[in-house]
Order: C-alpha cells, then sequence, then structure tokens
C-alpha cells in the first residue's frame, strides 16, 4: 500500500507539474509575440518597486479593507508553501510528518502559525464571497464581469476553501488520534501536537470516532490538501489568478518613467528629421525597408509591446482602473480593465492559431474592431487614473494609445473635431483656427 | 490689468545684447483663449513684479504637439516639436516656465529625446520658489475668510506627481485650503485631457467635468483653484451647469498671487 501511494504521488506531482510548465510555457511564447521595449534598466529601482508594490502590496493599501483581507490570503499562500516541502518529503518516501520530531516546538510553532494564517484566510475567502455576490460593489458587476470573468473570481474562492478544509481536516483528524494514542508520526509520544487551531478543533470535531475512520480522514485531508494544491497550480494558467506569479516580474519591468510621457516614435522621427534635413535628397528613392514595412501603431496584440501583453496576462480583473476611470465612472463605453481582457482574450486566441495553423495564419480578426471598439479608444482622457490605481503597475493607457495610433495614422479614422484640431495645429501651430501672427496680441489687450 | 506691462520677445531681447533668465512659455490656450490670457497676465504680473528677466517667443512659438500625440498623431507631433526644439535651441534656452501642465508634461519629457533639453517648470513651482526666497510676499487679496479647493490637473499631479507646490502657494494666502474626496493621486480629470477637449464626449450618462464639479460642491468652497487652462474652462462650465457661478469662483493658483502679491 505503501509503495503504491508513493507512486501514485510521484505521478500525480510529475503529472501537475509539467503540464503546468507546459502552459507556462505557452503564456511565454505569447507574451514574446510582442514588440520590442528595453525594461533592462535601472536594476536596482526595478528591484526596489518590486519589492514594494508586488511583495509589499503597497498600493493595495489605498483600499484597507480589501487590502488586509487579501493580505491573509496572501500571506497564508505563500507561508503554505513551507509546510509543501514536507508534504513532498512524506509522499514520496510514505513517511508521516517526517518533520515533527527533529524540529520539535519549532515544528509546532510553524504548523501553528499556517494553521491561524489558514484561518485568516479562510474568514477573508467568505467576505470576499459576499462582496462579490451578495454586496453590491460597482466594480464587481460592470458589463465585462459577467460569465466566465465573474465565475473565475468564484471558483477561485471555492477552491481556496476546499484547500484550507483539506489541511485543517488533515491535521484535526491526526490532533484526535494522538488524543487516543494512535500518533503514526515517527518518534513523537504525547497526546497532542499543540497546533494552535487544529489542538481545539480536531478533537472536538472528530473526538469520539474511531481509530480507522481517524486514518481515513486524516488521509483524505492529506491527499485532498495535495490534490488541491496541482488543481489551483494547474487552473492558474487559464484564470486571472495567474496574478500570484506574474505580479512580480510584471511590476519589476513597470515604467519607470513620469507617467505622462508617452513613447516617441523612432519611424516617425525618422521621417520628419528627414524633412527638417536641409541636405536631404527629397527625390532620393528611400531605402527599401526589410520585409513588410512596420504598421504605425497597433491594430492587433502582435503590434502591442510584449510588456502590454505581460500585463494583460497578470490582470487579476479587480476593476480598480474603471472605477477610478473618468469615462467608466460617467457610463462611457470605456473600462480600462475591459481593454486589458480583451488583449488577453485576443492574445490567447491568437496563440492558438499559430499552435493549430502556424505562425502566417490569419483568422481576419483583430484586437481592434473585433474587441475593442472605436468608441471606447475615443472615451479615454489620458489622465492616468488606471495606471496609478492598478495594484500590479498595469497600463491600460500605452493600449489605447497604442491603438488610436493605428486608427488615426494608417486608417485616417478620427473624429472630425479632432481632425480640424490636427489641421489647425499644422497649419496655423494651434490646436484652434486663428493666426499664429497673432500669438503674441494678447500683450496688448487690456 | 491697469497699467501695461512691456512683454518682450526673446528676440528683441537678444537684439539688445541680453538674454532671459527664464523663458515663459504662453502655449496656445494662454495666447489664444479669452479665459486663458487672463491666467497668462497674471503670470506676467508676477514675473514682472518680482523682476525677473523673462521672455516670450511671441509668434515663434507654436504648439507643443500635445493634444495631436495624445489624438495618436504622431506625424503632427513631431513635426510641432522639432520646430519647436528649433527654435528654442536656436535661442539657447535653458530654462522654461510655462502655466498650462500640458505644455510643461510634454517640454519637460517627451522633448529631450528630440534634442530639447531644457529645465522646466510649472508656474505654481516658480511661485512657491519665489515664495520661499523671499522674493514674493502676500498680504492684500480678497481670500481672508474665504475656503478654496485646489484641482490637480493630471498632467501636473499624476504625470509628473506635482502635488504640493501649488498646495504650498495657496496655503500662504489668508484662507482656508480643503481637499475634495479624491484629491492628489485619485484626483479625478476635469474630462479635457487627451485631446477631449477638443471634441465632443462619447455617449456617457453624465459629462466628466460635471462629475468634478460635483466634487468640487461637496467641499462648499467658495473658489476652486486650478493650474491648467483647460482645466480652468472644464470646471468653469460645471459651475455654470449647477448654476453656482454666484458661489464658486474658478481661478488659477496665478490669479490668486498676482491679486494677494505686494508690488
Amino acid at each position: 500500500m505503501g509503495m503504491i501511494a508513493s507512486i501514485i504521488f510521484i505521478v500525480l506531482t510529475v503529472v501537475g507539474t509539467a503540464w503546468f510548465g507546459r502552459n507556462v510555457m505557452r503564456i511565454r511564447k505569447n507574451i514574446l509575440l510582442g514588440k520590442d521595449l528595453n525594461r533592462s534598466d535601472k536594476k536596482g529601482e526595478r528591484w526596489k518597486t518590486m519589492i514594494l508594490v508586488a511583495l509589499g502590496q503597497k498600493k493595495m493599501f489605498q483600499r484597507p479593507i480589501p487590502a488586509l483581507l487579501h493580505f491573509a490570503i496572501y500571506a497564508a499562500f505563500v507561508i503554505t508553501q513551507i509546510e509543501l516541502i514536507e508534504i513532498f518529503v512524506d509522499g514520496v518516501s510514505g513517511s508521516h510528518r517526517v518533520f515533527a520530531s527533529s524540529l520539535g516546538g519549532f515544528y509546532t510553532f510553524l504548523i501553528s502559525f499556517i494553521e491561524i494564517l489558514s484561518v485568516l484566510a479562510l474568514v477573508a475567502t467568505f467576505v470576499f464571497l459576499a462582496r462579490r455576490n451578495l454586496l453590491k460593489i460597482p466594480r464587481f458587476h460592470m458589463s465585462e464581469m459577467t460569465g466566465w470573468p465573474k465565475l473565475d473570481g468564484n471558483i477561485i474562492l471555492y477552491l481556496e476553501i476546499v484547500l484550507v478544509l483539506c489541511i485543517l481536516t488533515m491535521n484535526g483528524a491526526d490532533e484526535a488520534l494522538m488524543n487516543i494514542g494512535h500518533s503514526h508520526a515517527v518518534g513523537l509520544t504525547g497526546d497532542t501536537y499543540g497546533f494552535a487551531v487544529s489542538s481545539i478543533v480536531g478533537p472536538s470535531v472528530f473526538g469520539g470516532m474511531d481509530v480507522g475512520s481517524l486514518e481515513i480522514l486524516e488521509r483524505i485531508g492529506w491527499w485532498g490538501h495535495i490534490i488541491m494544491v496541482f488543481t489551483f497550480l494547474n487552473y492558474l494558467p487559464i484564470s486571472k489568478h495567474f496574478h500570484v506569479l506574474l505580479a512580480f516580474p510584471n511590476v519589476y519591468y513597470s515604467n519607470l518613467k513620469n507617467k505622462g510621457q508617452f513613447s516617441n516614435m523612432n519611424s516617425v522621427k525618422k521621417e520628419v528629421e528627414m524633412m527638417f534635413d536641409p541636405n536631404a535628397d527629397p527625390y532620393a528613392a528611400p531605402a527599401e525597408p526589410a520585409g513588410e514595412p512596420e504598421r504605425f501603431g497597433a491594430k492587433d496584440v502582435v503590434d502591442l509591446t510584449w510588456k502590454s501583453l505581460m500585463d494583460a496576462y497578470t490582470c487579476t480583473e479587480c476593476g480598480r482602473c474603471s472605477s477610478m476611470c473618468p469615462a467608466s465612472q460617467t457610463g462611457k463605453k470605456l473600462s480600462p480593465r475591459k481593454i486589458i481582457m480583451d488583449t488577453r482574450d485576443r492574445l490567447e486566441e491568437v496563440g492558438k492559431n499559430i499552435r493549430k495553423h502556424g505562425k502566417e495564419h490569419a483568422d481576419g480578426k483583430a484586437l481592434l474592431g473585433d474587441y475593442i471598439t472605436e468608441e471606447e479608444l475615443w472615451a479615454c482622457t489620458s489622465c492616468n487614473a488606471c495606471v496609478q490605481a492598478c495594484p500590479v503597475n498595469i497600463d491600460p493607457l500605452s493600449i489605447i494609445i497604442d491603438l488610436r495610433r493605428y486608427l488615426v495614422m494608417e486608417e485616417s479614422k478620427v473624429p472630425s473635431e479632432l481632425a480640424t484640431m490636427l489641421t489647425n495645429i499644422e497649419n496655423n501651430g494651434a490646436p484652434w483656427q486663428f493666426s499664429p501672427m497673432d500669438r503674441l496680441k494678447w500683450a496688448d489687450e487690456d | 490689468m491697469s497699467e501695461k506691462i512691456k512683454v518682450p520677445t526673446v528676440a528683441e531681447m537678444m537684439a539688445a545684447g541680453e538674454v532671459p533668465d527664464i523663458l515663459f512659455w504662453v502655449g496656445c490656450a494662454g495666447s489664444f483663449d479669452d479665459r486663458a490670457k487672463k491666467i497668462t497676465k497674471a503670470v506676467i504680473k508676477i514675473l514682472h513684479g518680482c523682476k525677473i528677466k523673462f521672455a516670450v517667443l511671441g509668434t515663434e512659438e507654436s504648439c507643443t504637439g500635445d493634444p495631436a500625440k495624445r489624438a495618436g498623431n504622431e506625424f503632427a507631433f513631431m513635426m510641432s516639436a522639432m520646430q519647436n526644439i528649433q527654435v528654442l535651441n536656436g535661442f539657447e534656452i535653458k530654462k522654461i516656465v510655462t502655466a498650462c501642465p500640458h505644455c510643461f508634461n510634454t517640454i519637460k519629457n517627451e522633448y529631450p529625446e528630440l534634442g530639447g533639453k531644457y529645465e522646466v517648470i510649472h508656474h505654481t513651482q516658480l511661485i512657491n520658489g519665489l515664495i520661499k526666497e523671499g522674493k514674493l510676499s502676500m498680504s492684500g487679496g480678497d481670500f481672508k475668510g474665504k475656503k478654496i479647493t485646489f484641482h490637480d490637473p493630471c498632467y501636473l499631479g499624476r504625470a509628473n506627481d506635482v502635488y504640493e507646490a501649488p498646495r504650498e502657494v495657496l496655503q500662504k494666502l489668508d484662507a482656508e485650503l480643503v481637499e475634495m474626496k479624491n484629491c492628489k493621486a485619485k484626483g479625478l480629470c476635469c474630462g479635457a485631457g487627451g485631446a477631449q477637449m477638443f471634441k465632443e464626449a462619447e455617449k456617457g450618462d453624465k459629462e466628466v467635468n460635471v462629475k468634478r464639479t460635483e466634487d468640487v460642491l461637496d467641499t462648499k468652497s467658495n473658489i476652486v483653484a486650478t493650474g491648467c487652462p483647460f482645466c480652468n474652462t472644464m470646471m468653469t462650465d460645471g459651475i455654470k451647469h449647477f448654476n453656482k457661478e454666484e458661489d464658486v469662483e474658478v481661478l488659477d493658483v496665478a490669479e490668486m498671487i498676482a491679486n494677494a502679491m505686494d508690488l
């Protein structure tokens, strides 16, 4: 039996890890479809930002209540990983609580700590379920939050509840077994492990059960726990919950410049420089560019930078961006969260197409038009509220601007009033139709 | 303004063998918009009153290209930017002050890569500096007992993290400075940025400036201070929307200081 259990455990671990690895590599490949962007500078500042914003969740604490609840789940998630080491050793070797006797009091402390955090996480999970489903918190009820995104948010919370209940069942049954002198941990004596939660809850819930039932219960908890770990791990890549991993690199590679600074397009710069260069030969044939000429701006996900694509996979759809967006707040169609979700959905689709039909396949669809409409793009005031609000430094604005650039420069699709404004800038050096010669007239007026 | 102040252009100054210490970048709104011209004149009064050797570009100034860039037309932006950089570099300009956060942001952040490297400050930073150096003092003004709230322009605040300079200046006035529910990094846009100033808003259930004006009215302020000509327009329209022109005035920080400063 022990041998078979070990083999099942090893197979589960190998398959669970390999499948996860395969899906992560697919996401990596998709992200690398994006355009180049250098974010390898300022390493010190990047580490510092990552520690503060990702590890320390600095921006989350702008809203203290969800931040504290989220922190409980986050801390429990991180600390529980320590216990996994023991589970792996036990699972492979067939031992039981292999570190209990050697670590002694420290072991009790560690498991107690995990238990307390797990209970806090459980409470937080129930509050989150209530916030999502019972309380009418506007950002969870916007139009993009129906169907799969809504279900996704709830599934994660259900999985968390099952996971914590498994841990508590496992520890609780073990405590009840200790109580009646039937511990199967190696080299332990006494009638309790002394775990903070399960030494009380275990005997009071499971007390009175016979040894056989308790042992089965303990195994259900143990196997349930590890199965949930691998379920969760393999759920991540298809879920918004992938943020637990990508938050760190995404914050590391975030924009460190002033938020108001938009990128200057080098291709445009070169052309305009030519126009300004008195020595340039206006009749010279332009150098034949290798391959297809580069598109101005973005029509589809592959025209965006890899950082925008990483943003898309990092988004956990919390909606802080849209709750701060002036357009979203005043009932316009634009929602920065939807821009990011659309980018991810389209990128998944493009990735699937490439895997099925090869790199050159075109499905006739694009991010612009099939996912994001012009009306959404033109509602943006470029105020950066969405960028500021994002707890993991996602930048919806840069996607909006890249799409606008394509609309305007490749398709000349621009609202008529803006077309007038642009003509005025080109002809009069001002967005309004005033003569440039009148620019100093104000100085003579009363 | 009662007495007219002579506004020197850089060209005139250079012809007279002089170099300005600072260039006042007036901007399109400051040059052409009737409301914004008053802000321009207030800045001039402050510069002149503090005996700063300044000049303007006059007819040699043109749009920084900000609205073109935000609207997605990089060509129009690049043309404007390069033309301006040629002019500025031709005059060997080192330091620029502007009363428009959009010009401020563009020249400060987007021109350097294109060869235009200058020290750029917003007029509220200039005024704050002058007060700290003791060159500008205030005793007068019509602000005694008034309640003032400051509306953060996006391109000054979030875009460039300038939150304190305008507030420090306003605190020098004999008035009470109160904050709106959403201020500083959380400040709500007036609705004009990203080239929205030049078009009708998309369909929604409310105008952005009306929503922002509600925040203003919640504070029961007598004055909403701004540091951006476009915010000024939007807030003025918002106050009109609620028929509150009698109760709430929209003023630029420069206008308030020009009103209160000692000459």
